[in-house]
């Protein structure tokens, strides 16, 4: 039962980072490569429609790692208290960008909220991404100090960074230059499927330009990834272990370059919404190998007094877990109902959408 | 600690407070937009449809500012509420996690269709829509209920001998006895304020001498579902939550009525007075004798165990604060009950449009049924203090051990910068739309 449950949530938070994921690429875009004014309307409209009906799977997402690991959901959101409330402060940011850029009529008050929208995006996207480095490092679970553990063993709290930037170190911070590496491959991924979803939804002047864009970006993202690994060995050496015990997971590895591999041939795909599908596929990947790579342990201990956060010891018991799947099942098929509805009446380029509300 | 304690639980009521002006008018509203578009579906006047999708503007801008607030609620159980998270979250996690499910996904969803789908799918499918957003709204208002509602009178949970509340029947979350009252009167408080609102407007046109025809639509429907649902307020919903709070939270009951002495012979009912901690009795009491023993048990001579019956331990840690929550919301919601029935008996008699000082007084009451919700909250929460799960787990027992009280501070003043500006750009958003008035459309 836990299994099911980790497997639900992992999927819900995927299919957040897929849909609210080209929301923070459209931002990131947006800030870059969007000149015109009738590009930058367009733009931000492409992702000014969804944003809200995507965040609602991060509360989701929230509610489930609640309901059915409280443990977890209690040592990680405290321990991660400055960032995670920092990413808060930026959703809300973000969100007053894109919802009142359209309410006023001049350029000033315009460029301010742009700006706005594409800062927070950009941020969002790289703390988000340090969140998923955080997360794979491991922390110094139970707060341990000389050998003794100054909290329970299944709290902590990170500062935000220590004086080394070192993941090595007994105490690493939430920003340090391993979690920065991953940070930075989430933006790029990120930003790839932001200009996916662009190019896919509107007809706006740069889908040519970001066509391009997204090709180079895919190079740097393949040596990202390469670098990473590379140095992820050198921070937990047995950090492969679970792909050659359990061959089958191999799958996950194989969804992301799969993606990676698609997108190089971006050129040449007949198709807008087949290069969408390659970065969904990145996201999905990505975030599915670095949780089957630790799996059944979602938080890791960098000490060795206080045993790492798993599934097991962390999970609420077996029937209110079975209880929820019972109306889980029945949330989800209805979930899909308003999808496709949803899909039928606003599928399609969003340039002669009405905006703002 | 006790810093830690005290900023965890400013920060926690800070943003709720803030939060909870959206959802109020949203829910509220959402049944009021169905109404006007049920009208228009009747009678064919697109007066009624124009109306419908002029609140529904509103309604978009409020819902955005709901969203976005109440992120941070539900992490806020996890970052300063670790503890408790932890014990009770296979509990609440239920109910949390439901309302995004079944409720989140049916408004947003919708909601997006109500505003850009009605050229698309005909009159039918576009009131189906709304009334589904109406329905998603509304069940968001019933799982957080149900949520607090176990914190009020925990039920269906066994204690695990590390401490862990866990769930052993789901059924009983929905069944507790406090929820059906409190969910009624939680609805109907956010219908007084959608009401109000909707006569605001419609007042404001009036007086302004524009969009007149607009201007009486809106006070007449504001006025006619301001009535009702402020005497649907005070009874019975209202009236049930008292003797609910009587029967399960006596030491509660005691504070909020500020009875500091038991007396024999029936309890007296407070209407004014101010609690004095230190000698323990109320000043420049005015006060009606055993009227509380008859509205709550129908017996004029009923004992009610005053404050006095109980050690320290056991009241609620804020009894001014407690007891002055409580009597504003009441005090407030006899002021409205008496307004909207000035306002019905002149529209009954077709001098309502004319009669100015009245069109000021509703026009300038629109900010007070927030303050009688939100005091009605205070009145629920600090009741259930100094408890966060009623008699089983200590407020002080539920914050995050991990988390400085200079954290929390810091946390506390990035939120209220932030919420200062989200106001202020809530206000100007909310203003333009009421200045620019309904679109008159023919179609």
């Amino acid at each position: 039962m836990e299994i099911f449950w980790f497997i639900i949530v992992s999927v819900v938070l995927a299919i957040f980072f897929i849909l609210d994921g080209y929301d923070f690429g459209v931002g990131i875009i947006h800030l870059f490569l969007a000149k015109k004014e009738k590009d930058k309307e367009v733009i931000a409209k492409s992702a000014g429609l969804f944003w809200d009906s995507n965040e609602v799977w991060l509360v989701t997402a929230g509610g489930m790692l609640f309901m059915a690991f409280p443990t977890f959901y209690a040592s990680v959101f405290s321990g991660f208290y400055l960032p995670l409330i920092i990413v808060l402060w930026l959703i809300i940011f973000r969100a007053i960008g894109l919802e009142f850029r359209s309410q006023f009529n001049f350029q000033m008050w315009r460029d301010m909220w742009d700006k706005a929208f594409g800062v927070s995006s950009l941020l969002l996207a790289l703390f988000f991404g340090i969140a998923l480095g955080n997360i794979v490092r491991g922390v110094n679970l139970g707060g341990v100090e000389n050998g003794v553990s100054t909290y329970e063993g299944h709290y902590f709290f990170l500062p935000l960074w220590n004086s080394s930037f070192s993941p090595l170190t007994k105490n690493p911070g939430v920003i340090d230059w391993f979690t920065i590496i991953i940070g930075l491959i989430t933006v790029v991924t990120l930003t790839i499927h932001g200009a996916n979803w662009i190019v896919l939804k509107t007809n706006s002047s740069i889908n040519n330009q970001l066509k391009k864009v997204v090709f180079k970006l895919n190079i740097a993202l393949a040596i990202l990834t390469a670098f990473s690994l590379g140095i992820w060995q050198i921070i937990n050496p047995d950090s492969l272990d679970n792909f050659t015990d359990k061959p089958y997971l191999i799958i996950f590895p194989i969804i992301y370059f799969s993606g990676l591999v698609g997108l190089l041939f971006i050129k040449k795909l007949k198709k807008d919404i087949h290069a969408f599908i390659f970065s969904t596929l990145l996201i999905l990947g990505g975030i599915t190998s670095s949780l089957a790579s630790m799996f059944p342990v979602i938080l890791p201990s960098t000490n060795t007094i206080n045993e790492s956060l798993t599934i097991y010891n962390t999970a609420a018991t077996e029937y209110g877990l079975s209880v929820a799947l019972n109306w889980g099942i029945i949330g989800f098929i209805l979930l899909f109902v308003y999808m496709i509805i949803q899909k039928r009446l606003m599928g399609g380029k969003v340039d002669k959408m009405d905006y703002g509300h | 600690m006790e810093d830690m304690i005290f900023y965890d639980r400013l920060q926690f009521a800070f943003t709720i407070t803030f939060h909870y002006i959206f959802p109020q008018l949203t829910m509220g509203l959402s049944l009021m937009i169905v109404y006007f578009k049920w009208r228009y579906l009747r009678g064919k006047e697109i007066k009624y449809n124009n109306a419908a999708k002029f609140f529904m503007k509103i309604f978009a801008i409020n819902f955005t500012m709901g969203v976005v607030t109440g992120i941070p609620m539900e992490f806020q159980f996890g970052t300063n509420w670790a503890k408790f998270s932890e014990l009770t979250g296979s509990i609440i996690g239920q109910t949390l996690a439901m309302e995004g499910m079944f409720s989140f996904f049916l408004e947003s969803s919708f909601l997006a269709l109500f505003i850009f789908g009605e050229k698309l799918m005909g009159q039918k499918l576009h009131f189906l829509t709304g009334f589904l957003v109406f329905l998603g709204s509304w069940a968001s208002g019933w799982f957080i209920l149900a949520t607090n509602a176990w914190m009020q009178h925990p039920v269906g949970y066994e204690i695990l001998e590390n401490g862990k509340f866990v769930l052993n029947n789901f059924s009983a979350l929905f069944s507790n006895p406090w929820l059906l009252p409190a969910f009624l009167h939680n609805q109907i408080a956010a219908l007084v304020t959608s009401s109000f609102i909707v006569a605001s407007v419609g007042a404001f046109y009036i007086l302004r001498n524009k969009n007149i025809e607009y201007g009486k639509l809106f006070l007449k429907t504001g006025v006619l579902f301001g009535l009702i649902s402020s005497i649907l307020m005070a009874f019975p919903t209202g009236d049930w939550n008292s003797k609910n709070v009587a029967k399960h939270q006596p030491a509660s009951f005691a504070a909020m009525e500020g009875i500091f002495e038991t007396e024999e012979a029936g309890a007296e009912i407070v209407l004014i007075g101010q609690p004095n901690m230190v000698e323990k009795k109320l000043d420049n009491k005015i006060a009606v004798p055993n009227i509380l023993s008859f509205l709550t048990y129908q017996e004029w001579d009923k004992q009610i165990p005053g404050m006095d019956k109980f050690t320290e331990e056991e009241l609620p840690d804020n009894v001014p604060a407690l007891y002055y929550s409580y009597h504003i919301m009441v005090g407030l919601g006899t002021i409205f009950i008496g307004v909207m029935f000035l306002a019905a008996f002149f529209l009954w008699k077709r001098k309502l449009y004319h009669i100015k000082p009245l069109l000021w007084t509703i026009m300038f009451l629109f900010p007070f049924p927030y303050i009688a919700n939100i005091t009605g909250w205070y009145t629920a929460e600090l009741g259930r203090q100094p408890y966060l799960v009623y008699g089983l787990l200590k407020t002080s027992d539920g914050i995050s051990p991990t988390v400085s009280s200079g954290n929390t501070l810091f946390t506390l003043l990035g939120f209220v910068a932030l919420y200062m500006l989200l106001g202020l750009l809530f206000l100007v958003l909310v203003g333009k739309t009421i200045n620019e008035g309904p679109k008159p459309q023919t179609h």
